[in-house]
C-alpha cells in the first residue's frame, strides 16, 4: 500500500487520520464484458462486500457494458445471482437491493461506436443524478482481443479524459500473448491514456499473502543481511496446481503455462522477493524497484527451460485423462500444462544464485510458495557423531492455501548424544490473525478507485516480463516440430527433465 | 468443533496451567494439524450469575474470538478457586495444506476477595508473548485495576457506566496504563468514515473550516457515544470545547473554532440499537449535509446553499451487537491514535 501517499492525503483531511477505512472519490465504474464469467465469479461478488462493509464511494454507479442485449432489470437480476452465488459472506437484502439501485446495463459491441455514444449519455446522466461529476473507471473484463479495440473506442467518443475527474482504465490479464503484441497493446492503451490512468491487474498482488512477502522482507531487520548471494544458495518459486484444465481447454490450449502463470505471477513474485528495499511504499518507488529486478534477469538459455505436459494418471484417488484427452484439446496440442525455468538475477545482490520456478497442472498438490535455500554452515561439526539430519536451512513462504511462513533450523534430537534434525518454526496466517483475508479483486478494485497502483503492473514491467518469457516462447515454437514434447503422469511431481533442469546440486522441494 | 476439558474444585493457578499444558499437548498427540490460535488472551471478569449471558456475545463475534479467553466469574462469598479448561479444535476435517485451529478457555469461579489481587491467579494461565486484553462488562473495578500489570489492552463500553463524566473519566484513567478499546467509539466508526468521506473531496474540505453547527442524534443511553463524536471532530479540527448545558433531554453547547463558535446539540431518540441514529452539520454558507440510519446503509441528505437537497443512500450493513464486541477485539491489536484525543475533547464536554 502506498503509505506515504495514504499519510500525505490524511495531512490534507484531518478526519480521515485513525480511520481504517479511508475515503473513495464518488465514482462510475464501466465493467466491459460485464456478463462475462470473470465479473460474475469475481468483480460483482466483490463489489457487493465493499458495499457490505460501506467501503464503496459515498456515491458509486455501476454501468455493465457487454453484447448480450438485455434490459437493465435482467442484468440486474443476473447482477443479484451471481452475487448470491459467489459472494464470500451471507448477503444483506437491504445492501444487495441498494446496490443494484446503482446498476445499469447497457448492450453493445465493442467495435460499434454507438454504444461509446450510449456509454457517454448514460455517464453524463449519472452525472446529473449524482449534482457533482463523478470519476470514471473502465475495466476492461473481456476477451483479451476486445482490449485495443474498447481502448480506441473510449478515446474515439473522448471518454479517456475529463476536465474535471480522474478517468481510469483498468485491464485485466492478460497483457498481450507475447512481447510484440503487449507492445502493439501497449501503444494503443499509451495513445489513449496516460500511464498515471492505467491500471494493469495481476491479481496476485492483492493476495494478501503476497503482500506480506514485502512486509516479511522489509519489516524484519533479521532477514536483510542474510538476503543476498553470501548467504543464499538458491531460491525455489511453485505454483503447482492439482487439477487439470477444467472447461477453460479454449483458453488453456492458447495460452499454456508459461503465460499463464510464469509471464505475469510467477515474475511478480520473483520481482518482490529479490527487489531492493524501496525508499517508500509510494507505487512507483515500489514498482521501480521491480522493474530493476526484471531488468536484470536475462532470458534463460532453452537448456535452463523445460516445458511437458500430463497425460492420464492418478489424481487425488482418481482416475485423471491426459491433456490431450480432455474436452476441447486439440489432439495434436503441443501447448505444456506445465513449465520450469532457471533464471539468474544478474545484479550485486543476487549474481550466481539460480532463481528454478515451476507451475504445472494436475501435478501432486495444490501449492504456491516461495523457497529460499541458505547456503549449509561453513563446517559441520556434528557430522562425526552420526548427524544424519543436518540441512541447510530453508525458508518457505507458502502464498497458498496454508498461508505462512515456516523456517526449518537444525535441533538437537532428545538424547544422550548431539545428533541433529530440521524442526521447522512456523507462522500460519490461520492461527495469527482473526481476520478473514478479503478477495484480492476487493482489494485491487478499492485500490484503483482510489488512484493507489502500488499493486498494479506498470508498462516498463510488463515489458521487462515479457522481454524474459519471449525468447523461451520463441525457442519452444521452434522446436514445436520434432514431436519432443515431454509429458509427465497427472498426480505427480512433474517430468523427469525438470529435476534434471534442478539437479545433480539440488533438488526440487516435495509437493 | 471437538475438545479436550479439565476441571477442578478447589485448585491453584498452578495446577490450571499444568492442566491445560497437559490438554495441549494431547490434543497435539491426537491431532497433527491442530494448531493453537495465538493472537491473544483475553481476560473477562464477570458476575458469575451473568457469566452465560456475556458468553453467549462472545459466542457470536465470530472470527474474531480471542484464542485464549479467560474467564473471572465472581461469586459473592466464594473462598477457594474452582475452574474448567478446554482446548477446542475449530476444524477436524483433515485435507492437504489446512489446520485445526484450536482455541482454549478457561474459566476460574472466584471470590470478590480474589479481586485485588487477580493478577496472582490469571498470570500463570496467560500465554506467554501475546497481546492481553481485559473485559470487565459487569463493572469490577478492583479486578481491573489489579490486572493493569498484565494487560496491554482493555476492553470497555463507555455506554455501560450510568453517568457519561463518570464513564469517560474512568476511560482517560486507563488511558494512562494501558491502549483502551472503547465499544462506545467503535460505534461511531461509520460515522466517522462518513464525515470524513464528505468532505474529503478538495472542494469540499474548505467548508470543514466553516462548520458553524454540529447535531448528533443518540439512542438516550448513548449520550457517551455522542460527545465522543463531538470530541473527534472538535480534536481533529482543532476546535476548542467548553462544557456543555442540559436544555430538557438535549445537551447544548458551543466549541471554538478559529472562525467563530460552532454550536453543538446532542438530541436523544428512541431507536434499537445503541450508539448514534443520526449526524448534521452545517455549515456557514447555509449548506449541510445529515447521515441518518436507513435501509441498507446511512441516509444521506446534502442540503445547497440554494436550498436545494439532494438525498441518497451510503451503502453498508449494520454490524449489530455482536459485531460491535467482535470489532472490538479485533481493534485490539491495532491502534487508533484519535481516540485519546477525542476522548479528552469529550471530558471537557461533559464538564
Amino acid at each position: 500500500m502506498a503509505v506515504d501517499a495514504l499519510a500525505t492525503q490524511a495531512g490534507e483531511n484531518p478526519l480521515v487520520e485513525g480511520l481504517e477505512r479511508l475515503p473513495v472519490p464518488p465514482t462510475t465504474l464501466v465493467i466491459f464484458g460485464a456478463t462475462g464469467d470473470l465479473a460474475h465469479r469475481k468483480l460483482l461478488p466483490a463489489l457487493y462486500n465493499l458495499a457490505h462493509e460501506g467501503a464503496l464511494p459515498e456515491r458509486f454507479k455501476l454501468v455493465g457494458v457487454a453484447r448480450r442485449e438485455k434490459g437493465d432489470h435482467d442484468f440486474r437480476e443476473e447482477v443479484r445471482a451471481s452475487i448470491c452465488e459467489h459472494s464470500r459472506r451471507d448477503t444483506d437484502a437491504e445492501v444487495l437491493d441498494g446496490l443494484l439501485d446503482h446498476v445499469q446495463y447497457i448492450p453493445s459491441n465493442f467495435d460499434d461506436p454507438e454504444g461509446y455514444k450510449a456509454l457517454a449519455k448514460a455517464l453524463d446522466a449519472l452525472d446529473e443524478e449524482a449534482g457533482l461529476p463523478l470519476n470514471r473507471d473502465y475495466y476492461l473484463s473481456t476477451a483479451p482481443e476486445f482490449f485495443p479495440i474498447i481502448v480506441e473506442q473510449i478515446k474515439a467518443a473522448g471518454l479517456h479524459r475529463h476536465p474535471k475527474v480522474d478517468v481510469r482504465c483498468i485491464i485485466e490479464k492478460p497483457f498481450g500473448t507475447d512481447l510484440g503484441s503487449a507492445r502493439a497493446l501497449q501503444a494503443v492503451v499509451a495513445d489513449a491514456f496516460r500511464e498515471r490512468q492505467v491500471f494493469r491487474i495481476d491479481h496476485y498482488l492483492g493476495k494478501e499473502t503476497v503482500q506480506n512477502v514485502m512486509a516479511f522482507r522489509f519489516a524484519n531487520m533479521m532477514f536483510e543481511p542474510i538476503w543476498n548471494r553470501n548467504y543464499i544458495d538458491h531460491i525455489q518459486i511453485t505454483g503447482a496446481e492439482d487439477l487439470g484444465i477444467g472447461t477453460r481447454a479454449g483458453y488453456y490450449d492458447q495460452t499454456g503455462a508459461l503465460r499463464d502463470l510464469v509471464q505475469n505471477h510467477m515474475l511478480q513474485l520473483v520481482a518482490l522477493t529479490c527487489m531492493e528495499p524501496p525508499a517508500s511504499f509510494e507505487a512507483d518507488k515500489v514498482r521501480d524497484e521491480k522493474v530493476k529486478v526484471l531488468t536484470a534477469i536475462t532470458p534463460p538459455d532453452p537448456a535452463d527451460t523445460v516445458r511437458a505436459q500430463y497425460t492420464g494418471g492418478t489424481s487425488g484417488g482418481e482416475d485423471a485423462v491426459g491433456y490431450l484427452h480432455e474436452e476441447g484439446v486439440p489432439d495434436a496440442s503441443h501447448t505444456e500444462t506445465y513449465a520450469a525455468l532457471k533464471l539468474e538475477v544478474q545484479n550485486w545482490r543476487w549474481a550466481g544464485v539460480p532463481v528454478y520456478l515451476r507451475t504445472g497442472k494436475r501435478l501432486a498438490r495444490k501449492v504456491t510458495e516461495i523457497a529460499v535455500q541458505l547456503k549449509p554452515v561453513p563446517h559441520l561439526a556434528f557430522q562425526s557423531q552420526g548427524s544424519v539430519g543436518v540441512q541447510p536451512n530453508q525458508l518457505i513462504l507458502t502464498v497458498q492455501p496454508n498461508e505462512g511462513v515456516s523456517l526449518s533450523l537444525g535441533a538437537k534430537i532428545p538424547g544422550s548424544r548431539m545428533r541433529i534434525r530440521p524442526v521447522n518454526m512456523e507462522f500460519l496466517y490461520g492461527s495469527a490473525f482473526m481476520s478473514q483475508s478479503p478477495e484480492a479483486y476487493e482489494r485491487l478494485i478499492m485500490d484503483a478507485m482510489r488512484g493507489d497502483a502500488t499493486l498494479f503492473t506498470r508498462n516498463d514491467e510488463v515489458d521487462a516480463q515479457w522481454s524474459i518469457i519471449d525468447p523461451v516462447l520463441e525457442a519452444w515454437r521452434g522446436a514445436d516440430g520434432d514431436g519432443s514434447l515431454p509429458s509427465y503422469e497427472a498426480g505427480t511431481a512433474g517430468p523427469a527433465e525438470a529435476d534434471a533442469l534442478i539437479g545433480p546440486e539440488h533438488e526440487w522441494r516435495k509437493l | 468443533m471437538s475438545e479436550d476439558v479439565w476441571n477442578a474444585r478447589d485448585t491453584t493457578p498452578s495446577a490450571i496451567e499444568a492442566a491445560l499444558r497437559g490438554l495441549l499437548a494431547h490434543r497435539y498427540q491426537e491431532d497433527r494439524a491442530f494448531v493453537p490460535a495465538r493472537v491473544m488472551n483475553l481476560v473477562v471478569i464477570v458476575d458469575r450469575g451473568f457469566r452465560g449471558e456475556v458468553e453467549n456475545r462472545l459466542g457470536r463475534v465470530g472470527r474474531y474470538h480471542p484464542s485464549r479467553l479467560v474467564i473471572a466469574a465472581v461469586d459473592e462469598g466464594r473462598t477457594q478457586l474452582d475452574a474448567w479448561a478446554t482446548v477446542a479444535a475449530e476444524d477436524t476435517v483433515h485435507r492437504p495444506g489446512h489446520i485445526a485451529v484450536g482455541r482454549e478457555r478457561v474459566e476460574v469461579d472466584i471470590g470478590p476477595k480474589h479481586l485485588e489481587s487477580l493478577d496472582t491467579i490469571v498470570d500463570p494461565l496467560l500465554v506467554s508473548d501475546l497481546a492481553t486484553m481485559v473485559w470487565a462488562p459487569h463493572g469490577h473495578r478492583a479486578g481491573v485495576d489489579a490486572l493493569r500489570r498484565l494487560a496491554s489492552i482493555v476492553l470497555i463500553d463507555s455506554l455501560d457506566e450510568p453517568q457519561v463524566g463518570e464513564g469517560l473519566e474512568r476511560a482517560e484513567d486507563l488511558t494512562g496504563s494501558a491502549y483502551v478499546v472503547d465499544l462506545a467509539w467503535l460505534r461511531s466508526t461509520p460515522w466517522r468514515e462518513r464525515v470524513a468521506a464528505t468532505f474529503d473531496p478538495p472542494a469540499m474540505r474548505g467548508a470543514l473550516g466553516a462548520i458553524d453547527k454540529v447535531v448528533v442524534r443518540h439512542r438516550p443511553d448513548s449520550t457517551a457515544a455522542g460527545v465522543l463524536f463531538c470530541g473527534w471532530l472538535a480534536s481533529r479540527l482543532g476546535w476548542r470545547p467548553a462544557a456543555l448545558a442540559r436544555r430538557g433531554e438535549q445537551l447544548t453547547g458551543h466549541c471554538r473554532a478559529r472562525r467563530g463558535e460552532v454550536a453543538l446539540e446532542l438530541h436523544p431518540e428512541e431507536m434499537g440499537a445503541p450508539g448514534l441514529g443520526g449526524v448534521t452539520i452545517e455549515m456557514a454558507s447555509g449548506e449541510a449535509v445529515s447521515l441518518d440510519r436507513g435501509p441498507g446503509g446511512l441516509r444521506a441528505v446534502r442540503r445547497a446553499r440554494d436550498g436545494v437537497q439532494q438525498a441518497w443512500t451510503v451503502l453498508g450493513a449494520s454490524r449489530g451487537e455482536a459485531g460491535i464486541l467482535g470489532e472490538g477485539v479485533r481493534q485490539a491489536l491495532l491502534r487508533d491514535p484519535t481516540y485519546k484525543p477525542a476522548l479528552q475533547a469529550a471530558r471537557v464536554l461533559v464538564g
